[in-house]
């Protein structure tokens, strides 16, 4: 059977039906949800939220053509196996990001530009984005990142140097941020 | 709108099933060239499915289909309806020659009832829903269809 539904996924990968893959990986916080597409990484789903739900979600906003497919991820669970152990310090993965838009894309898309090791404000990540007042909506922003780690929410904190807060829990953000040097 | 489950979640639920009936209706050998046939052809389908109370009775019936077109493809010898679901092509008696023709030879409602509940083994219910009818309707249609061919094989 295990052949038979390789098999099945590389003949829907020529045949393009393969609109949304995953995989899941172990992570030093426990299990790792990926997700692609043919543009590329599209989710990263944390440990504290229901990989499940996350696919329904998927199904539900991109394509129900959802399939398992750990092979298609190797390359984005490589660099992340590396990023954990301290030995990557810049992911080079293509991203797909359709699963956010207007304001909080713009956020998104600033974070993304933050350097390893360094950490902007939610006020200055505000302002990247074209509205120094928008702070709250800047939060909210980094708050409904569909790709954490990889797009690294995790450098934003409170204008006071207050950690803010973490989809992922606090834990993991004081974890990633000592892993990086900050902290 | 109903959403639609990840379709991974089908092939989780159902590819032993379908897998299963495949090994039945065409034999092992060939079985697993229909099941990826099966299940492309559910892949390439499956954002506009309009119904979904019963994906399995829907694999099932994309999968009888399947069966049937290797079959023709094939020019097999056919084969014993009512062992379809137990063993492979190659098991089948000489004196059961023709059936699949005959099958494939009723109306199609009688012939999906009759494949449905003998190569796929799916109960009245599941078949009335695979046809979209109520299960009187694929009770009768099973029905009219066994007298057909037991008329015929007489």
């Amino acid at each position: 059977m295990k052949t038979a539904l390789d098999r099945l996924v590389d003949r829907a990968g020529t045949e393009g039906l393969l609109d949304v893959t995953y995989a899941t990986i172990d992570s030093p916080f426990g299990p790792l949800l990926l997700a692609a597409t043919s543009r590329g990484l599209v989710r990263v789903n944390l440990p504290t939220y229901d990989p499940e739900e996350t696919l329904e979600e998927l199904a539900a906003r991109i394509s129900p053509r959802v399939l398992e497919a750990p092979a298609r991820l190797d390359e984005v669970r490589r660099e992340l196996d590396l990023y954990f152990e301290g030995k990557l310090t810049e992911f080079d993965l293509p991203i797909d990001w359709q699963l956010t838009d207007g304001f909080r894309k713009k956020v998104q898309r600033a974070i993304n530009r933050i350097p390893y090791g360094q950490t902007r404000s939610y006020t200055e990540m505000a302002r990247s984005a074209g509205n120094e007042r928008a702070v709250r909506a800047a939060g909210t922003a980094c708050g409904s990142n569909p790709i954490p780690i990889v797009v690294p929410c995790h450098r934003v904190l409170r204008s006071g140097g207050g950690l803010g807060g973490y989809g992922g829990g606090l834990p993991m953000k004081e974890a990633l941020l000592k892993l990086e040097g900050v902290l | 709108m109903t959403s639609l489950p990840p379709f991974q979640t089908l092939l989780d639920e159902h590819a032993a099933d379908v897998m299963g009936v495949l090994r039945g209706a065409v034999g092992r050998s060939d079985a697993e060239d229909c099941f990826q046939e099966t299940f492309l052809a559910a892949l390439r389908a499956y954002p506009k499915l309009g119904d979904t109370s019963n994906l399995r009775g829907w694999l099932l019936t994309i999968a009888y289909r399947k069966a049937i077109d290797h079959h023709r493809a094939n020019g097999r010898r056919p084969m014993p309806v009512a062992e379809l679901a137990e063993i492979g092509v190659e098991d089948a008696s000489p004196e059961d020659d023709g059936i699949w023709e005959m099958v494939g030879a009723l109306p199609p409602k009688q012939r999906a009832a009759v494949a449905l509940r003998y190569a796929c083994d799916l109960p009245h219910a599941e078949i009335a829903a695979a046809l979209g009818c109520s299960p009187e309707a694929a009770r009768r249609s099973l029905h009219e269809g066994i007298k057909r061919l037991r008329k015929e094989l007489a």
